[in-house]
């Protein structure tokens, strides 16, 4: 037997439950983040229009750069003010 | 014999993993929790003479009178016998038989006398010497009938055949990775594939001798904190760039430029997060100066940028390791290069200084001459730059910028830096014409100003380019500082090589040089 130690960063997964789906966005806040990717806005502005049609209050957010993670200060400001959050990710 | 393995009769169904015990179900790795249990605290010495004596050594046989004398001594005595417990006669001896006294001591020849007070060292001797063992007893005519002075022999506890073995019995607590057990009938190489701990070729077990002895190579704690690295932003040891810098085939000389490049590849600067998720085919180029180069066998002449150098090879490998091991990011995951290169298996390569008339890259970046540093570039593969007509600076400067113009698309300008990796030949040209650094990099930039209107998207029938409200510009192709001059390469080829950057600014990665420290 070879005993070899983990090079990896021994990330134990914790189970996360995902929230139950709202039966309605009607008066839920509703995130929409865009990651400053071009054209993203095009389709939160969309996604803005419906979703207000349909009572949601929508919250804008925006990454400073696609390439870097969310600032934590942003994630926790998500968090805390919205119910639901949107990620446009492409071009 | 460490890491050894029958594997002469093995079928494929024995091969089969043969994982033991404690199945961590999410994590799909057999582990072993904790590591070796054995003191790593020294035994205390009793006050007195201390002397260490093994039998297989005639210098320790030819002092047997002499131990007998000291025994009978009002001085106490205590002897340590490493092989024979019966040796010496003379007197009664404790047998060292693990070693640990030897190891915990730093016994590295026998005989060793020691004089312990308080339980503290405050003298020690090695082998034979009439006049020193004298000294350090207080008794002037010790050993008159024996030779001025021999030699000791080496101790058991520095024997080669049982450092590696030792150091995992007294010091493998010190380290806090998890221990995962591989059967003896699992092929180790084909074990540490499966787990996908590997770039798509084989790695080196990383067994706890060989980490530890890895970690000789610093005198950095193991547990210090070397950097957070994504995409899991996950905080890493010392100890874990040391795991995979054995994976990756690194000698323990070459951790400290590994713990240089992981440090400052995670630096918000370098971004080494968006290096590896963006689409475009880039990974980390590693470039080295300052003396380590040489005293760890680095290449910086012929075929720099290729295969055969290990200290290049396995450094820069071991960085993409702790990228994707510790860090999480492998390719069809955050890694989403579209293409990549072969180069994000390993791109690492040393400054030829010696032969450079120019300063070193890293002087050009702020240090002092004479300082060990690796610079971090976000690179594609490497381009020829082919030119063997020119014979004077400013054609060989035309060629150059039409070289760096090709970067990426030849209408796309200042988004992206590169590396000019000059070969001696050329560069003799413009040492010849009495240019320096600074002036090779300023004439070359020069003539790759473009005018706008030739940039402009449509320009030319083609869409990509840069916006119209440049049209009435002249650009050049990279930023103010944003072409790093390297020389190296073979004594032979009028060539030079091209790496092209990636996204530069704040808003993509940044040239990062830091020092490498012990």
């Amino acid at each position: 037997m070879t005993v070899i130690l983990d090079p990896t960063g021994e990330q134990q997964v914790a189970e996360r439950g995902l929230l139950a789906r709202p039966v309605s966005l009607a008066g839920l806040t509703v995130g929409l983040l865009d990651i400053s990717k071009p054209r993203g806005d095009v389709f939160l502005d969309r996604l803005e229009h419906r979703l207000t049609e349909v009572g949601a209050v929508v919250r804008r957010y925006r990454k400073p750069t696609f390439t870097k993670p969310a600032p934590v200060d942003l994630r926790h400001e998500i968090a805390t003010h919205c119910e639901v959050v949107i990620e446009a990710l492409a071009d | 014999m460490r890491n050894g393995r029958a594997n002469g009769t093995k079928t494929a169904r024995a091969c089969k993993r043969q994982v033991t015990e404690v199945i961590d179900a999410r994590y799909g790795a057999a582990m072993v929790s904790g590591g070796p249990s054995e003191s790593a605290t020294a035994p205390a010495l009793p006050d007195g003479l201390v002397i260490v004596v093994k039998q297989d050594c005639a210098t320790c046989r030819l002092v047997e009178p002499v131990l007998g004398r000291l025994a009978a001594g009002d001085e106490p005595l205590t002897v340590y016998t490493q092989d024979d417990p019966g040796f010496p006669a003379s007197v009664a001896a404790v047998h060292d038989a693990d070693l640990a006294v030897s190891w915990h001591h730093d016994i590295e020849t026998v005989p060793t006398v020691l004089r312990i007070v308080d339980g503290a060292e405050v003298d020690r001797t090695v082998g034979w010497s009439q006049a020193e063992w004298r000294r350090i007893t207080g008794i002037d005519d010790l050993g008159a009938d024996l030779p001025v002075m021999r030699p000791g022999c080496g101790s058991l506890s520095v024997d080669p055949d049982r450092a590696d073995d030792l150091r995992v019995r007294f010091t493998g607590s010190r380290l806090r990775a998890r221990r995962v057990e591989i059967a003896a009938l699992e092929d180790e190489m084909e074990a540490l594939f499966a787990r996908g701990w590997t770039d798509g070729l084989p790695v080196v077990p990383p067994t706890e001798a060989r980490v530890l002895a890895m970690l000789e190579g610093t005198t950095r704690d193991p547990q210090e904190l070397v950097a957070v690295v994504p995409p899991d932003l996950i905080p890493c040891t010392v100890e874990k760039v040391a795991i995979n810098a054995v994976m990756a085939g690194c000698r323990p000389e070459h951790l400290p430029v590994v713990l240089a490049a992981v440090a400052a590849a995670c630096t918000d600067e370098f971004n080494i997060h968006g290096v590896l998720a963006t689409t475009m085919p880039v990974g980390p180029v590693l470039i080295v100066n300052g003396p380590i180069r040489r005293r760890i066998g680095m290449n910086s002449a012929g075929n720099v940028l290729g295969q055969g150098n290990r200290a290049n090879l396995a450094i820069g490998r071991a960085l993409q390791l702790v990228i994707r091991n510790v860090g999480g990011g492998r390719p069809q995951g955050v890694d989403r290069a579209a293409h990549g290169n072969p180069g994000k298996l390993s791109f690492c390569f040393a400054e030829d200084e010696e032969g450079s008339p120019w300063t070193p890259l890293s002087v050009a970046r702020g240090f002092e001459p004479g300082q060990d540093t690796v610079t971090l570039f976000p690179g594609e593969g490497p381009r020829c730059i082919v030119d063997q007509l020119s014979r004077d600076p400013e054609s060989l400067a035309g060629s150059m910028a039409l070289g760096v113009r090709g970067m990426h698309h030849p209408k796309l300008v200042l988004g992206f830096d590169a590396v000019l990796v000059m070969g001696p030949e050329h560069a003799r040209v413009f040492a010849e014409a009495g240019w320096d650094r600074e002036r090779v990099v300023a004439e070359i930039v020069a003539r790759t100003v473009t005018p706008g209107s030739e940039l402009a998207r449509g320009a030319g029938g083609i869409a990509e380019g840069v916006p119209a409200s440049l049209a009435d510009r002249s650009l050049p192709k990279v930023r103010d500082g944003g072409l790093l001059l390297v020389h190296a390469g073979g004594g032979a080829g009028l060539f030079s090589a091209i790496i092209g950057g990636w996204a530069n600014g704040a808003v993509g990665s940044q040239p990062v040089t830091v020092p490498i420290t012990s």
